[in-house]
């Protein structure tokens, strides 16, 4: 969760770390935070499609492992920003750069230590609507425009104005 | 949008070419409860592709028992490329001679595009239809709506031994 919890609108994306669309998708959302800077919460949550992005589930879980050591968002932004170079040489100097420990990070993918966190979300998003990647919900609502700043903000300032009117 | 068939309706049943050299019909999965998804066609873009999307989600179905098919209008050759290079583990048939035949009969086919819908059915044990639903042409319905099917559907079979008499049939 990036931003305040009692922030007036929450913005929740399923995203896949070998996506490319979540790859383009990732600088905008950034933007689209500054743009709401207080009044917008973000969420990720992941949503690996194993099948056709076999990174996709050892990045998350990596994240996971960043997470518990309260790195989670500089691992999600490195890994979105070196997304061409994404496997497991690239998880663990990323680990390295984020001073965690490279051998816990073997150890936990090894184990499949946050695997059951990642198949929560990922199911999660099956039972929500989720269909494909990425896809956001704002408060709650599946947003089926696309992720471009226009579409999101435009989307994202009706849930605010709705509840200033109320 | 076309009228499909609604809940309640016997599901038609069909012969469809499943590779270049296997059929698969309807009747076959006797016993098993099963998940018809039309679609436009393959090779649509790859993260928002809904077969793709189905594939990473075949667990869920297959816990609940139930099978799943892709049908489009595709011949069985584009399907097996298709398949191939998703990696896809559920098979996909070809409505494509006579074409669309079977979407039709399910009142699934765009006639001005001739291509199928994005329909989905979820076909009971006895070939009832228990569940269906037309999705915009653009949009990927995802998977809640089937799952939340299948659900009410093994529900239904534990407290009434087989004998259907969920709330999606009186309508």
């Amino acid at each position: 969760m990036r931003g305040p919890a009692n922030a007036a609108v929450t913005l929740v994306e399923y995203g896949d770390y070998e996506c490319p669309h979540c790859g383009l998708a990732h600088p905008i959302v950034d933007m689209v935070q500054k743009h709401f800077a207080k009044h917008l919460n973000f969420v990720f949550r992941h949503f690996p499609l194993s099948q056709i992005h076999p990174n996709a589930e050892p990045a998350a879980e990596s994240a996971e492992f960043a997470g518990a050591h309260d790195r989670f968002w500089e691992m999600h932004d490195e890994i979105f920003e070196n997304q061409e170079r994404l496997g497991l040489p690239l998880l663990f100097a990323l680990a390295e750069r984020l001073d965690l420990s490279v051998s816990g990070l073997r150890n936990a993918l090894l184990s499949r230590e946050y695997a059951p966190k990642v198949r929560a979300d990922f199911l999660g998003g099956v039972r929500s609507g989720v269909n494909g990647t990425p896809t956001f919900f704002i408060n709650g609502q599946r947003h089926d425009g696309s992720y471009e700043f226009d579409d999101l903000t435009t989307a994202i300032e009706m849930y605010l104005h709705a509840k200033a009117a109320r | 949008m076309s009228q499909i068939l609604a809940a309640g309706t016997v599901a038609p049943d069909f012969k469809l070419r499943v590779t270049p050299d296997q059929w698969l019909s309807l009747s076959d999965l006797r016993g098993r409860p099963a998940i018809l998804a039309f679609y436009p066609a393959d090779w649509s873009p790859v993260c928002g592709d809904q077969m793709t999307l189905y594939n990473e989600i075949l667990p869920e179905f297959r816990k609940q028992g139930a099978e799943l098919l892709g049908i489009s209008v595709d011949g069985a050759w584009c399907h097996e490329a298709f398949v191939k290079d998703r990696r896809l583990h559920f098979p996909l048939l070809a409505d494509f001679h006579p074409k669309g035949e079977v979407a039709r009969n399910y009142g699934a086919y765009r006639e001005q595009d001739g291509v199928c819908e994005r329909a989905l059915f979820v076909v009971d044990r006895k070939r009832m239809i228990f569940w269906s639903y037309c999705s915009p042409i653009a949009v990927n319905p995802g998977a809640d709506g089937i799952l939340a099917a299948l659900d009410r559907l093994s529900n239904d079979r534990k407290s009434d031994d087989g004998h259907p008499k969920s709330s999606n049939y009186a309508a």
